[in-house]
């Protein structure tokens, strides 16, 4: 396994930095602004966003998080046996939707949080953040806002690593040698 | 080097790691029989997913399309409403498709035997089989011979009812907060309870102190000799026996009352109800010697009045009704641990 | 087959022949003639040998005299979905049995002339070892009056029972006794105290509370022995005690020998092996857990298998005569009857074809002398049949040639799929054995030739 690190811990800070002035600019502000994290690394980056606007503009977004075990379509995949809970403080009838999660692959776990919120409320908009965009999509599903695209082949591995749930932050290229 | 603004992220409560422990013993779970086989980590790992599938249950929409196209067949050869209606719903929240085989009217009554019924839902292509049988042992009999389905246990005679006892635990862990130390009575008809059964492998996998407390005609003293006569480490070696409630009660966290059997009188275990009900009932003056707060169980269905005050029943320790509300989100968690496990090989070849 | 002799002469060269009957216990040959020992002892010079004998060499092996099981069910007529005659004598013969008396729960039950007649005339006409049959003590097995008890004497049957059931009546069981003084014959009872052991299917003990099963306490089979005893003392008559299970049944057989009791008694292979525990499955190494081996139903048989206490005690008994023989119980069934749930599950073991394999493990063990083993296996079963059996427990010259030859060293794993028996409901399937029937001759013929030799 060889293992090639393409962000580091300014990269990450400076990209979510940046993806937090694109959410407010074509979002005029906070207004109807709901962040919802796909657990479990989608979450972290979901709340380090929520931090950044906090500073930018002063004021707090609702965050909320999402686990989309129970909506996936290959249900014998790659989860755990634990679904970790939904947690949806907010009513998002009507919100601007911005879900966040680390990497932006086949876009299948994208698709499995769409249905997720279509069952707990019917958003005005949902947009959808990254932190990567590893292409190879299988689904007519484009991210809104990328902290960074990095081409890479199928069989390549990206390990996002958060400070929170990994002890650093970093993004490596795992390639498996045989 | 930790940005400040990083700092002030991780003072967030910590998120787990995503741990596929679907084998947390190096095997994979393919029937719920009994909670023996249930080490500390998988029973908690359960009561996780439990909380998640809480979160779905308090939603206005109780649907999530998880299990589309799985099959769930209720078998059950004893009368049950909740167990069943608790596993119907759990199926139907997920969007399985939930068979209730009801043992009258059908092949049973005309004399198939239960292996041969459980072959047959196998070749149906059923993926779960939640089983009730007034028998010991009868949903072993179908998971020995069924490889292609789970295997759920919803009681089966004196034995076990995992599901009930991973509810109580659930319940336990809410309202108290840990399992660790938490002192739990169970009090009544012991013997002739699959539930208590379970709960004391439950509960001592999880640590909880359990005492028991009942006439000695309807206490199973001789699934507490193990302890002594042939494992020091054995998890029912710490398990305490106390006939008299108003001792065994003290300091107690939860105190289950157990479903006293009206036959039971008639087949000589107590003199009669009324001595029953003035040593063992779970009354306003007993709890008063638990803990403040203690909870307050009970399995169902009741008799009130006999091996529990109706004032207690109904009051403000009583967690009843949220068990049953629990005993779905449980039976949801199963269901979907049981169906969303790669298969054998495909963790052989996962490595 | 058990018609004319034989004509042929056999050798049989170089045993270690165990003949408690005689007190022999040493290298020799047998001769066998016209379907009678010719001479069990040392070796013989190539000049004492009648021309055209056939040699079979029996280095390192044991010859004795062939087993006789006071135990079994044949199942014919009735059942012979769970066994006939035809494969229940053969399953006796792989396990060195050539004279087996088979209990007559059967349907119908032998309780008549005629019944009886059948089971004789089929024996001999489809059975390959020897078949004595055993008479109901009451009408239709059925507990209430006496069955024609001369009557079956005089068609030869060799003891009576109900078994399966006890003779519940306490005063029937008296008069039975009573009656049976001039007869000759023993009373042989199923112990078992009904009301003590409510739907009970297991030991009581540990491991029955284990697996949620209702318990058979040996309180249940002491108490039926105890009132036994004191009847067989009130009467009298003569008391044979099926199938002991418990430390207290020893007990309680030793003391009545002491007071002089007329009372003779039997253990079953499977009671001298196995514990309850082997219901949880493993093969008798408990785990922990449980798992999907649990509720093994080829465990369930009456009386339960007990404690390792009850097993030593049975063992001990044996080995100081207070236990008088072996007998198999040998009990078989169709698949379909263990294939449900324990409580469902019909009682019994098929026993015939792994019976000396499990023995001689108390032998390899030092438990019993391989002399003590024979004899509870042929002089102990004759003493109960009484002295016309004598000359089917020995190798004396004479004698009917009913000659057992086994490998005492031979490890081989049970494979019911072997089986004559049409009953493959065994816990020992896949269990290594050591000591294996090669040979078995009922009046000189090869009846059993074990494929291994």
């Amino acid at each position: 396994m060889a293992e090639r690190q393409i962000m580091n811990e300014q990269d990450i800070q400076r990209a979510l930095a940046r993806v937090s002035h694109e959410i407010l600019e074509r979002n005029r502000g906070i207004a109807d602004l709901v962040l919802v994290g796909i657990h479990t690394r989608g979450v972290i980056l979901s709340r380090r966003l929520e931090q950044n606007i906090l500073r930018f503009e002063g004021n707090r977004t609702p965050l909320a998080e999402l686990d989309i075990s129970l909506y996936r379509d290959d249900l014998q995949g790659r989860l755990g046996p634990v679904v970790k809970p939904t947690r949806f403080p907010v009513d998002i009838q009507g919100k601007k939707v911005v879900l966040v999660d680390d990497v932006l692959f086949t876009g299948r776990t994208v698709r499995a949080a769409l249905d997720a919120l279509n069952d707990l409320g019917r958003p005005r908009q949902v947009q959808l953040a990254i932190l990567l965009d590893r292409g190879h999509r299988e689904l007519p599903i484009r991210a809104d806002y990328v902290g960074k695209n990095i081409p890479t082949s199928r069989d390549e591995q990206v390990k996002v690593r958060l400070v929170e749930a990994d002890g650093r932050d970093e993004v490596a290229l795992v390639r498996r040698e045989d | 080097m930790v940005s400040p603004e990083a700092a002030e992220i991780r003072a967030t409560p910590p998120i787990p790691e995503a741990i596929p422990d679907f084998a947390p013993d190096g095997k994979l779970r393919r029937n719920v029989l009994d909670l023996d086989d249930f080490s500390a980590a998988e029973i908690l790992s359960v009561l996780d997913g439990t909380a998640a599938m809480g979160e779905v249950l308090r939603r206005d929409i109780k649907k999530v399309p998880t299990l589309r196209g799985r099959v769930v067949v209720t078998l059950f050869y004893e009368p049950s409403t909740r167990t069943r209606i608790s596993f119907e719903e759990a199926g139907k929240v997920l969007s399985a498709d939930v068979i209730n085989m009801s043992t009258s009217g059908s092949s049973v009554e005309k004399g198939e035997s239960l292996l041969n019924t459980g072959l047959t839902l196998q070749a149906m292509g059923v993926d779960v089989i939640v089983i009730r049988h007034p028998h010991s042992g009868a949903p072993y009999l179908l998971a020995r011979h069924l490889p292609r389905v789970c295997v759920i246990n919803a009681g089966d005679g004196l034995h076990a009812h995992p599901t009930q006892a991973l509810l109580d635990l659930y319940t336990i862990r809410e309202k108290v907060g840990r399992l660790q130390n938490v002192k739990v009575v169970i009090v009544g008809d012991v013997l002739h309870s699959r539930v208590a059964r379970s709960a004391l492998w439950g509960l001592t996998q999880a640590g909880a102190r359990v005492t028991l407390c009942g006439p000695t005609t309807l206490l199973p003293l001789d699934l507490l000799n193990c302890g002594d006569e042939r494992d020091e480490g054995h998890p029912f070696a710490q398990v305490e026996v106390n006939t008299d409630l108003d001792r065994a009660i003290e300091d107690a966290d939860v105190v289950m009352a157990l479903r006293l059997q009206s036959e039971r009188q008639s087949g000589g275990f107590l003199p009669s109800l009324r001595e029953y009900i003035r040593r063992w009932q779970v009354t306003e003056s007993r709890l008063e010697r638990a803990k403040p707060g203690a909870l307050v169980m009970h399995p169902g269905p009741m008799n009130e009045g006999v091996e529990i005050s109706t004032g207690i029943a109904h009051g403000g320790h009583s967690v009843i009704e949220e068990q049953v509300t629990n005993g779905v989100a449980v039976r949801m968690a199963l269901l979907y641990r049981l169906c969303a496990q790669p298969s054998a090989e495909k963790l052989e070849t996962a490595g | 087959m058990l018609t004319s002799a034989d004509p042929d002469s056999i050798l049989i060269q170089g045993p270690r022949i165990v003949d408690p009957g005689r007190g022999m216990d040493a290298i020799g040959d047998i001769l066998i003639t016209g379907g009678k020992i010719v001479s069990a002892g040392p070796r013989l010079s190539p000049a004492d040998l009648p021309e055209g004998c056939r040699p079979i060499p029996a280095n390192g092996m044991v010859a004795a005299p062939g087993f006789i099981d006071l135990h079994c069910h044949l199942r014919e007529p009735g059942y012979e979905y769970k066994e006939t005659i035809a494969t229940g004598t053969r399953a006796a013969a792989r396990g060195g049995f050539t004279s087996i008396c088979c209990m007559p729960n059967t349907d119908p039950p032998l309780d008549n002339e005629a019944a009886v007649a059948l089971v004789q005339q089929r024996a001999r006409a489809e059975g390959v070892v020897r078949v004595f049959p055993i008479g109901c003590v009451t009408k239709g097995r059925r507990g209430k009056e006496l069955a024609e008890l001369e009557e079956l004497a005089a068609a030869g049957v060799v003891a009576y029972s109900d078994d399966g059931d006890p003779v519940y009546d306490p005063n029937l069981m008296r008069l039975a006794l009573t009656y049976t003084l001039d007869l000759g014959l023993p009373i042989s009872n199923h112990c078992q105290e009904h009301r003590l052991c409510p739907g009970g299917v297991m030991a009581e003990g540990w491991a029955a509370t284990r697996l949620g099963l209702p318990g058979i306490p040996a309180a249940a089979e002491e108490a039926m022995i105890a009132r036994d005893l004191a009847l067989a003392e009130l009467t009298g008559g003569w008391l044979h005690l099926a199938h002991l299970s418990t430390a207290g049944a020893v007990a309680l057989v030793r003391q009545a020998r002491e007071r002089g009791v007329s009372v003779t008694t039997e253990v079953c292979p499977h009671h001298l092996s196995l514990t309850d525990d082997w219901a949880l499955g493993y093969q008798g190494t408990p785990d922990g857990g449980s798992g999907p081996l649990n509720y093994d139903t080829s465990t369930k048989v009456y009386p339960p298998l007990r404690g390792r206490q009850d097993v030593d005690a049975l063992i001990e008994g044996l080995a100081d005569g207070v236990i008088d023989c072996i007998a198999t119980d040998h009990a078989p069934h169709e698949a379909a009857s263990k294939q449900v749930t324990y409580q469902e599950a019909a009682f019994g073991i098929s026993v015939f074809e792994t019976a000396l394999g499990s023995l001689m493990a108390l032998v390899h063990r030092g438990q019993i002398s391989l002399s003590t083993l024979v004899d509870r296996l042929t002089v102990g079963p004759a003493r109960v049949l009484g002295p016309s059996f004598e000359e089917l427990a020995t190798l004396h010259p004479g004698s009917p040639a009913d000659v057992v030859l086994f490998d005492p060293d031979l490890d081989w794993v049970v494979d019911t799929g072997e089986f004559a028996s049409k009953g493959r409901n065994t816990p020992l399937e896949g269990v290594a054995l050591k000591g294996r029937v090669v040979t078995t001759f009922v009046e000189g013929k090869v009846v059993h030739q074990d494929s291994l030799y």
